[in-house]
């Protein structure tokens, strides 16, 4: 008999139609190999990487071409085996150039990491398999791209007793990391085994919203064996955010301005959990990743295997290119992914999905006075006042807005997907915390 | 590119043709338009009940005040050279529930003037839709009842007849207080079967309980009012009027022939309720519809006014900055040891 465990029903969000269907039932394919690759100097939160490697090397697949620029920074590796040419300039996912390595493919795709297998992971030092994340270049997968050797190494006095996987996957459209589940069910296991022991806690809970049946299913019946509990929860946007996730599954709340690790609890993604096990297992560092290419308008729409480096109009050939005319494509989901204007923008290690989206499913912004209704004031799961703090944002009130917790928004979109006066909510709160975070920055160089 | 296409047929998106803009991308179909046009679906059954029971009289009544507050605000957009809103339905909204406060005798200048002070006066010159501080149509009202106090109390007796002594239920309250009897025979079940149903003579939408209790039902259905302010509106009416009652039954009837009749029902369902003058958190709902229950009572018991529930509203509505102010929610992962010196700013921790 299993006891049902114990789930928490965070304040607000969204159910958007999720258009998961178009591609959740697709086995997720490997993409061929390309001639070319572009691997983005800034893969991460924190330092850039730097390169180790000058134009005409030869090098063997996932061997390392750019070294961590500090703790918080994770290094690049080959995503095949051949010749490394120019730095070159592509686009970034969130605007603007950014510098990135190119490697012109052999074909022979040999690998040659440096990375000895740990299959006996279970006794091995502790610090030992944290270095090993470190140098596979892991980071959060599942957006943010935060350094995962940095989130396993909590200081001792927070008390650390339960490891999170976030396997929601609120995002509409998205489903790479239900594939991954499916798919690699053992490998995310161990990968969270090996992230437990680092941790040192026997608490692991793997959250996973209810639309993913058959992925719940694979998970529990391998779970067991890994000491994981996997919790169903409500579908619900933004389940996978990570101060919600954490609610739900332990009924703990992080502190405003708080972090995880102050409630005793590390966040991970279930495909930075998978890339773990192959960098501790295998050997093999973070070259690849599953995407979703994704969007009514894409003719073969499905989970992609697709290494670091390729472009998004690469990886819309694989999905066999578009049928209709589409008016956005969008790094990630519809919720919090960064709409591009070039097809040169290069897969990163958050690179969740590749959406389009027509003409009329995108929203466009007419931005009426605020009527009040207070749709935003329930939907926020944050528990913010968006619709008042907008206002104050406008008038370039930024005190108020302060005072009002506007630092606290997360950037989900939920106001501004339900507010019926089609304001840009969420952006005024982006104008406002750049500001905020400004003056922070000024207050604080005056002090120095 | 056409090469490429006759190449291997994959089409791919023009990157000139992009849109580019910031999450999150999509958004659910609700408009304000739609928001309005869902009001005025609950306000159907009002309508017709108040077509029922006064005939011709509320379809002139209703098409005039419509109708002078869409030309009211399309004439104000077009003079102040703003870009027009009528398409946004509120002034529709608007006239539909300031003819419903009108008694069915109302002259056509009556409606006029109504409509354009509840639209220019009241919504316009504040700011248009979304900063008026007072509910249009409750201001507007109160407005009449003070400036044209004459044609505002000429009522009709319902086509259906009535069988409640005096011109309204509420003009049989003032009639009958010091009387213990008048009092206990007005609260009859006759009576209140008469209230609930709509054959009592009063304003076009004072009538019928029943209708404005099925158009109040789409509201919450549509998730267009916050159920606290109802619930708390009629519930304090309910207890403040049974406690008077109980005490002093010569003073007035029982309390379901208080939220029976009068404005209670629309005012509770479809004034209160505005989102615009109304607080926005549930817990300012709740303080806000008690507070308009309190006012009423003690207008319609003690105040010269046989009805108080526009006056209530309209109070109410300006102290909403203040509910506001002290009804608001703490963010997710407020603790009080975890208070910052903003927080001590904003006087919430002492």
């Amino acid at each position: 008999m299993i006891t049902p465990i114990k789930t928490w029903r965070f304040h607000g969000g969204v159910h958007p139609a999720d258009g998961k269907a178009l591609s959740n039932s697709v086995p997720a394919r490997r993409a061929p190999l390309l001639e070319r690759y572009t691997v983005a100097l800034q893969q991460n939160i924190g330092a850039p990487p730097k390169p180790v490697v000058a134009k005409g090397d030869v090098v063997k697949k996932g061997q390392l071409i750019a070294e961590a620029g500090g703790f918080v920074s994770a290094p690049l590796h080959a995503p095949t085996s051949g010749t490394v040419g120019d730095v070159v300039e592509v686009p970034g996912a969130n605007g603007g150039a950014i510098p990135a390595i190119e490697i012109i493919a052999d074909g022979k795709d040999e690998w040659g990491s440096g990375l000895e297998p740990i299959p006996n992971w279970k006794n091995t030092d502790r610090e030992i398999l944290k270095k090993r994340i470190a140098d596979a270049g892991i980071v959060g997968m599942g957006g943010a791209a935060f350094p995962t050797h940095v989130k396993l190494s909590p200081p001792p006095e927070k008390g650390i007793d339960t490891l999170i996987l976030n396997g929601a996957e609120c995002e509409p459209y998205l489903t790479a990391d239900h594939r991954l589940m499916l798919e690699r069910t053992e490998a995310v296991l161990e990968g969270a085994a090996i992230a437990a022991k680092i941790l040192r806690v026997d608490r692991v809970l793997l959250g996973i919203e209810e639309n993913k049946p058959d992925a719940i299913a694979a998970l529990k019946e391998k779970a067991g064996q890994y000491g994981v509990t996997v919790v169903p929860l409500h579908v619900r946007y933004p389940q996978g955010g990570e101060k919600q996730l954490i609610y739900a599954l332990t009924g703990r709340s992080v502190a405003t301005g708080g972090l995880p690790m102050d409630v005793g609890c590390v966040v991970q993604n279930v495909g930075s959990c998978a890339a773990i096990r192959d960098a501790v297992v295998e050997g093999h560092p973070l070259i690849e990743r599953y995407t979703t290419v994704t969007g009514t308008p894409v003719v073969d729409p499905g989970t992609w295997i697709l290494r670091l480096g390729t472009t998004v109009e690469q990886a819309l050939t694989f999905a066999g290119g578009v049928k209709e005319r589409a008016a956005k494509v969008i790094m990630g989901g519809p919720m919090m992914g960064f709409a591009q204007t070039s097809l040169g923008v290069t897969v990163t290690k958050n690179s969740s999905g590749i959406l389009l989206l027509q003409w009329k499913e995108t929203s466009g912004y007419t931005s009426n006075p605020c009527i009040r209704c207070g749709r935003c004031v329930r939907a926020c799961p944050m528990k913010l006042l968006p619709g008042p703090v907008s206002v104050m944002v406008e008038s370039e009130n930024y005190d108020e807005a302060e005072r009002n917790y506007v630092m606290d928004c997360m950037e989900c979109g939920v106001c501004t997907y339900v507010c019926p006066a089609k304001r840009p909510l969420v952006q005024h709160f982006r104008r406002a915390k750049a500001e905020i975070n400004a003056k922070r920055r000024a207050a604080k160089a005056k002090q120095a | 590119m056409s090469e490429e296409i006759e190449k291997n047929t994959v089409v791919l998106p023009e990157p000139g043709s992009l849109v580019l803009s910031t999450s999150p991308h999509v958004q659910d179909g609700d408009s304000i338009s739609r928001i309005m046009l869902k009001v005025l679906l609950c306000l159907v059954p009002a309508m017709a009940a108040s077509i029922w029971f006064f005939r011709f009289d509320a379809v002139r009544i209703l098409v005039y005040c419509a109708a002078f507050c869409i030309f009211a605000e399309q004439g104000w957009t077009m003079a102040t050279r703003q870009k027009p809103t009528v398409g946004d339905f509120s002034a529709a909204v608007t006239g539909v529930i300031l003819a419903l406060n009108l008694p069915p005798g109302a002259p056509w200048w009556l409606c006029a003037v109504g409509s354009v002070f509840a639209i220019v006066i009241v919504k316009e010159l504040f700011g248009g839709l979304g900063q008026n501080p007072f509910n249009p149509a409750a201001a507007a009202r109160v407005a009449l009842l003070v400036g044209f106090a004459g044609p505002m109390t000429q009522w009709a007796a319902p086509a259906t007849g009535s069988i409640i002594s005096g011109a309204t239920p509420l003009g049989a309250v003032q009639l009958a207080k010091g009387s213990k009897e008048a009092m206990a025979a007005l609260g009859g079940p006759e009576q209140l079967k008469a209230l609930f149903f709509g054959s009592v003579g009063g304003s076009l939408g004072e009538t019928s309980a029943l209708a404005i209790l099925i158009g109040g039902f789409g509201l919450l259905c549509f998730r267009l009012i916050k159920w606290q302010i109802p619930l708390a509106m009629i519930s304090t009416i309910f207890v403040f009027t049974g406690i008077v009652h109980l005490a002093a039954p010569e003073l007035t009837p029982g309390p379901v022939y208080h939220i029976l009749s009068g404005g209670v029902m629309i005012g509770a369902f479809f004034m209160a309720t505005d989102m615009v003058t109304s607080p926005m958190t549930a817990l300012g709902g709740l303080v806000f519809g008690a507070l308009i229950g309190v006012l009423t009572c003690v207008i319609r018991i003690w105040g010269a006014y046989p009805e108080g529930v526009s006056f209530s509203i309209v109070i109410a509505n300006a102290l909403v900055p203040l509910i506001d102010r002290f009804c608001y929610i703490r963010p997710f992962g407020w603790h009080s040891h975890s208070a910052s010196a903003l927080q001590i700013r904003r006087g919430e921790i002492k």
